[in-house]
């Protein structure tokens, strides 16, 4: 197919050479989210609501010579039906590119398709450092925030505020483990201690008898190392047992969207990393309210970071005039990412797009002027120290430098 | 002091909330024994009433101001006339066929519904307070227990009391016995058996919803709080004895005590403790600990 329209492009006059090395002359996003499951809010339809703005964004603003298409599909957190829808969007609709890939499983598989195919994946979802150190290539962005960077943020605001003891809540799969493993280092090299930790089943729905644990550990602040329904009921649970009263929670992923379900008395005064906030200046602003009118939710970083991509992505290809992986790859790489989710933002070797990330505070109930003002921003955590140091990566494609 | 390596404040910190969540078991297992018992039919909406019950008290606060007192009561009504319905017009003519399909009809009926508040209300939850006359806890001496839990042991009770006293002390129970046994003969002595078999199906899902009113304020209320529980529910109503009144009850609370122990000991083995449990006794009481052979 490409080799025929290559061909066909050198017949063609010059002024259509761009539209004719897009293979079959469309630009094609597939769209792989959670739609029903435990993170069907902070990413599902809402990614796919911030992938079409994207789309409709691009062509407006650029007025490209291809068409821009898009595919979406409900992977349910599972690996295997996401290998094998993407493979079909591949092998048959010729897709260009895989996009947000929320929960790390899903991520690695379709990471690793793509590389196999030869087309590029774009992470916005999934967390886990994997993406960008053991299971590091070259085809693959990490968008918008990883384990390390939500961990470092957090813990070692938390150990500096004077929370040295350390008790982990953390979901007993591979997400749980590394976002753990991820803050304890941080808690250690800050100075503090972590006491112990307790592995619960994912999904759970009562976390009491955990929580029972977790005071009588004595620590000072319980690392909550879990995501969506279960962090908000770990949080939620907690206030039931008067646990904030002598202790304090740090959510280590706790999404705009989870605090939303929280309310504002539970989750008060929680400290959390996040990669994007709707309320920090006019261009976030903007964007987010029109993201509300379409969605009736303000965005999360995942759904932020998701246009952020998709429209890097769509310049990149109109910048090289190809949809060839490695060209748009290197134009990716190449291109500061500067938009209302990330400024001076930069694509490294292994993957990582590096940019500010946020510390935030939950503000209490009577600080909360308008819907969905839920955060204060505590600090800025400038890119080179947000996300973890190129020193570090156990990427092949860095250590081989 | 220490029991078993544990600091016995903690050990029975644990048997305590066992024996709460074990409420819940109890609660909706003795729905399923209730409905299995007359109808022969394996409800698998059950996790999905206990979600619409928990609903209905989220909604009856969120746009009528109906608190969480009302809302115990009325929201099993609501739940109950809807499953009336339901059995009527859809569940009642499958009762000839092989118990497969009404085990096929509920599960669809669950899918739809937990289908419908997904899209509705999406999947983080929604929050519901503990009402105020029950907020805040006392200092028991080995742990701090919120007040509401204790509540919640005390109604789970008293509703698993007066359905047994219902079931096996009454004329209406014993009517609701015979036409267990023998349906077409109680009939033919003037029963009314088609509206005993819907009144049967609507108390059932009147008491799955009743645990869900009980769950709100612990849980976010969300349209997938059922689908997490319900598989621990039937292993509960396999290890009783499927249909037996009495064995749901005492096996629900007892399972919740063995989990909240299993947490203390093995935290990562407490989601597969009961399942276990379920394996054993099938193995030497195929027909579950207060099962019948028939």
């Amino acid at each position: 197919m490409k080799h025929t329209t290559l061909a066909a492009a050198c017949l063609l006059a010059t002024a259509s050479l761009a539209q004719a090395q897009i293979s079959d002359g469309v630009v094609k996003l597939g769209v792989l989210t959670d739609m029903s499951g435990a993170y069907s809010d902070p990413a599902g339809q809402g990614t796919v609501v911030a992938t079409r703005m994207a789309v409709e964004d691009f062509i407006a603003a650029e007025k490209p010579a291809f068409k821009v298409e898009m595919v979406s599909a409900d992977h349910q957190n599972k690996p295997d039906i996401a290998s094998a829808k993407a493979r079909e969007w591949i092998e048959r609709e010729n897709v260009d590119a895989l996009t947000e890939l929320v929960t790390t499983s899903v991520a690695l598989n379709v990471m690793k398709l793509a590389k196999e195919k030869n087309r590029i994946a774009l992470i916005s979802g999934a967390a886990s450092t994997r993406v960008t150190n053991e299971d590091c290539n070259d085809v693959t962005v990490h968008w918008t925030y990883d384990t390390y960077a939500l961990a470092n943020g957090t813990a070692s605001a938390v150990v500096k505020a004077g929370g040295k003891k350390w008790f982990f809540l953390t979901a007993d799969y591979a997400f749980g483990h590394s976002l753990e493993q991820d803050a304890s280092n941080v808690v250690k090299a800050s100075g503090g201690t972590v006491v112990g930790a307790a592995r619960h089943p994912f999904p759970g729905s009562d976390f009491s008898s955990f929580l029972l644990r977790a005071q009588a550990s004595g620590a000072d602040v319980i690392g909550l190392a879990n995501a969506g329904a279960d962090s908000i009921n770990s949080v939620k649970q907690a206030a039931e047992f008067g646990i904030q009263k002598k202790q304090s929670l740090a959510g280590l992923l706790l999404n705009l969207t989870d605090v939303h379900a929280l309310g504002l008395r539970n989750a008060q005064g929680m400290y959390l990393t996040e990669g994007f906030y709707w309320d920090m200046n006019d261009k976030t602003r903007d964007w987010s309210r029109r993201f509300f009118a379409q969605h009736k939710r303000m965005p999360t970083m995942i759904q932020a970071g998701q246009y952020s991509a998709v429209m890097h992505y769509l310049r990149a290809v109109k910048a090289t005039g190809t949809d060839d992986t490695a060209k748009v790859m290197a134009q990716m790489k190449k291109t500061p990412v500067n938009d209302f989710f990330a400024t001076n933002g930069k694509i490294r070797e292994d993957g990582r797009m590096v940019h500010d990330m946020y510390l935030m505070k939950v503000k209490a109930p009577d600080q909360s002027k308008t819907p969905w003002d839920y955060y204060e921003v505590v600090q800025t955590i400038p890119a080179a120290q947000a996300f973890q140091p190129l020193s570090a990566s156990r990427c092949p494609l860095v250590a081989r430098k | 002091m220490e029991l078993f390596g544990m600091p016995s404040q903690v050990l029975f910190g644990q048997l305590l909330l066992g024996l709460i969540n074990g409420s819940f078991y109890a609660v909706l297992s003795l729905g399923l024994a209730v409905i299995f018992g007359l109808l022969h039919v394996i409800n698998f909406a059950h996790g999905a009433l206990y979600m619409l019950g928990a609903f209905a008290a989220w909604m009856a606060l969120e746009y009528l101001g109906i608190g969480y007192w009302w809302s115990l009561a009325l929201a099993p009504l609501a739940v109950g006339l809807g499953a009336a319905v339901f059995e009527r017009a859809m569940l009642r003519r499958l009762y000839q066929s092989d118990a497969l399909y009404g085990l096929l009809l509920t599960y669809g009926l669950a899918l739809v519904l937990e289908g419908t508040f997904r899209n509705l209300y999406g999947v983080s939850g929604l929050p519901y307070d503990v009402p105020e006359a029950l907020q805040g806890g006392v200092d028991v001496g080995f742990m701090f227990l919120p007040l509401y839990r204790a509540w919640v042991v005390v109604a789970a009770a008293a509703v698993c009391i007066a359905t047994w006293l219902l079931v096996e002390k009454t004329r209406l129970g014993a009517t609701l016995r015979a036409a267990t046994e023998r349906a077409e003969v109680v009939q033919a002595l003037g029963v009314n058996v088609p509206l005993l078999v819907t009144a049967t199906y609507a108390a059932g899902a009147a008491l799955a919803a009743f645990a869900g009113v009980l769950a709100a304020p612990l849980t976010q209320v969300n349209p997938l709080m059922g689908s997490h529980l319900i598989v621990v529910v039937f292993a509960v109503v396999v290890i009783g004895g499927m249909g037996s009144i009495g064995g749901s009850i005492v096996t629900g609370l007892a399972l919740g005590v063995v989990e909240g122990l299993t947490k203390a000991f093995w935290p990562e083995a407490s989601a597969v403790v009961v399942f276990v449990v379920m394996a054993v006794v099938l193995v030497f009481r195929p027909a579950g600990l207060f099962g019948k052979v028939h």
